[in-house]
């Protein structure tokens, strides 16, 4: 964690959006990099990490980093509409301004995840950030053991990432598991490539899973920690190496405003991944 | 340390001398309300006790973090820090639970990362603490807060016809510099006898009877105490007014502002509370705080639990203000004293 005695801690730079396009109806990709007089800042971060967006006269809200670290210059965020900030957002166009600050949070824990197997359990839009990770260890894939990710959602449609993730599906360096709530595939390319049902179900199909070398992260709403969590505790994975990425809300990002404060901590500072032995000591987290 | 004598009669030279540092701002009664106000020397105002008046309402983060000020001025393609204007202010009259409150203010404000907007005004505030006698509401002797060793610049004990006066900092030095003649370095022992005697009298003002032996275990025994939390739950209003009056309550929300011609605007910063009800609200819609039960158990562990893993001490100082404030009664006299299995009321009169 980086201390700041900086009197721009709440003011963001100026970002120019070079691209954005739609993974869903309700979800945009935005690309964005930084503009004008802050075009030569680096912006350092880790997977897993947030950063705070700002959107003209609409206010400023917490949003994960899609893209990795590993491709530098271009921050991705995934975005789905939803309230004053990204309503704003979804009226840019390419060339238009945002404000960004960041990055903040913790991130996931690269360290313990070098030379590891990844189970890595995405739902919904919890594939955002894990998108990050995911690319990030597969541009450096020799520094991991096997790469294994699960990817549920609603229905086909809601699917995020998709022509990405089909080529994934052909590739041997990563083990992709596609599943969706409920699975009515009309287009060719999907065709026995989804299964239906929930993430958890996926699990009896993991083969040689081996607890002593495997760390999992995983992100998607509220209600599907507890039951992905119980899947890998059946896998013997151990409680620290379990990481959740969870949602509060954030109105600062360090630690001040309160809004994403659970027991003792604040999300935006010791979170917002937290492994399942955090989530044992601390209430009301999951 | 160093300590001073100030007779009474030179509160008005004293008085000139302060405004050299800045504002002078003092608690006095306005429309029945205790409030920090800024005084002008001819508003002829003293210093001791019977003047200035119990327990401002608003404790001194008002003036440290004011209630709502921007942030931000922006436009479409820039952001820009705000300009704060802040003035350099004398605050007399601060008591010692109110100024551990800005102990844990500074802690929390400059720990990992600094905020920039309260570092400014704490640097051009000046705090003069005064003694006081405290009511059947205080119990920061229960808290460890009624004794203050640091914190504040100069610190005015009332002893009668004179004060007995502490030296916190250098700028309060520079103060007694500045008042060089009105100021008498020869503690006599009938000064010390005064205070010591002062001390006594004072312990005995304090009558609450809280009791907070063993209360940051019970908070963590007792959280999924649904009826104990329900019974307050279902009482409370959800109308923040504790998180507005206690010391050490931080929690605030931005927004922004547009200007009429709507190219420009203002990021505006304002008082917060972990009570009403959209507090952990995220877009979407997802509520990890729905009930009134869940809000008031964050609120409680903030105060008599999270801050000591983070700072070591809990962050109620004891000041009372909970109590003479709820209008439904929830205070922390009485949930501590439901974690404790007793039924027994603080109600306020
Ligand atoms: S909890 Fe109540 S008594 Fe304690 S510091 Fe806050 S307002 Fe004062
Ligand atoms: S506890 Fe009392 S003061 Fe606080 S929100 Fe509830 S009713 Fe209002
Ligand atoms: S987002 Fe403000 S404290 Fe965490």
């Amino acid at each position: 964690m980086k201390l700041a005695n900086d009197p721009h801690l709440y003011t963001p730079i100026t970002m120019r959006i070079i691209a954005k396009r739609d993974l869903c109806p309700d979800v945009r990709f935005f690309q964005m990099v930084p503009a004008g007089e802050f075009k030569q800042v680096k912006i350092d971060y880790k997977p897993g990490q947030f950063m705070m967006l700002s959107a003209f006269g609409a206010g400023e809200g917490p949003f994960s980093i899609s893209s990795p670290p590993s491709r530098k210059g271009i921050i991705e965020f995934g975005i789905r509409k939803a309230g004053k900030v990204t309503e704003k957002l979804f009226t840019l166009r390419d060339g238009d301004t945002v404000g960004l600050r960041g990055p903040f949070g913790n991130g996931f824990p690269i360290e313990k995840m070098l030379g590891k197997d990844l189970i890595i359990v995405a739902g919904g839009l919890g594939v955002v950030p894990l998108r990050s990770l995911i690319l990030y260890a597969l541009d450096n894939r020799e520094s991991f053991g096997r790469i294994i990710f699960i990817y549920g959602f609603k229905n086909v449609e809601e699917m995020l990432f998709n022509e990405v993730l089909l080529e994934m599906l052909d590739s041997d360096q990563i083990e992709l598991y596609l599943t969706a709530d409920k699975c009515e595939v009309k287009d060719d390319k999907y065709k026995g490539r989804i299964c239906e049902g929930q993430v958890t179900g996926i699990f009896k199909d993991l083969k040689n899973i081996d607890p002593g070398r495997t760390v999992a992260a995983v992100c998607g709403p509220p209600v599907m920690y507890k039951f992905v969590v119980d899947k890998l505790l059946e896998f013997n994975i151990g409680k620290n190496n379990i990481f959740l990425s969870l949602e509060r809300r954030m109105k600062c990002g360090v630690g001040k405003c309160g809004h994403c404060s659970i027991d003792y901590i604040y999300t935006c500072m010791e979170g917002p991944v937290f492994s399942y032995w955090d989530v044992i000591h601390m209430r009301d987290l999951i | 340390m160093r300590v001073y004598k100030i007779s009474k009669q030179d509160e008005k030279k004293l008085f000139k001398v302060l405004e050299k540092f800045g504002e002078v701002w003092l608690p006095v009664k306005k429309g029945g309300k205790c409030t920090f106000s800024r005084i002008y020397s001819e508003d002829r105002l003293t210093f001791s006790q019977t003047e200035i008046c119990n327990r401002p309402l608003l404790p001194l983060k008002k003036l440290l973090l004011p209630p709502e000020f921007n942030t931000l001025d922006f436009n479409a393609e820039r952001y820009n820090r705000a300009e704060q204007n802040v003035p350099s202010r004398v605050v007399v009259g601060s008591h010692a639970c109110d100024i551990h409150g800005v102990n844990i203010l500074d802690k929390f404000y400059t720990t990992d990362f600094i905020d920039p907007f309260y570092r400014e005004r704490r640097k051009k505030t000046i705090i003069i603490g005064t003694s006081c006698e405290p009511d059947e509401y205080c119990f920061c002797n229960k808290t460890n807060t009624n004794i203050i060793e640091e914190g504040y610049d100069l610190f005015f004990n009332d002893l009668g016809h004179y004060y007995l006066v502490w030296v916190g900092s250098s700028k309060g030095d520079d103060i007694i510099r500045e008042g060089d003649d009105l100021f008498d370095e020869n503690i006599t022992d009938k000064i010390i006898g005064d205070f010591i005697n002062w001390r006594k009298v004072n312990e005995n003002f304090f009558t609450n009877d809280i009791d907070f032996y063993g209360v940051t275990d019970l908070m963590e025994l007792k959280y999924n105490d649904n009826e104990l939390w329900e019974y307050f739950g279902d009482k409370c209003l959800s109308c923040g007014q504790c998180t507005m009056v206690c010391p050490t309550c931080t929690c605030f929300n931005v927004i922004d502002d547009l200007e009429v011609n709507k190219n420009e605007g203002h990021r505006r910063r304002y008082w917060d509370s972990c009570m009403f009800k959209d507090y952990s609200m995220v877009a979407g819609g997802h509520n990890f705080r729905k009930t009134r039960a869940e809000r008031l158990k964050l609120w409680y562990t903030h105060k008599l639990k999270a801050f000591i893993g983070q700072f070591g001490n809990p962050s109620c100082v004891g000041c009372g203000r909970c109590i003479v404030t709820c209008p439904v009664d929830i205070n922390v006299y009485n949930v501590v004293s439901r974690l404790k299995g007793q039924e027994k009321e603080l109600i306020r009169k």
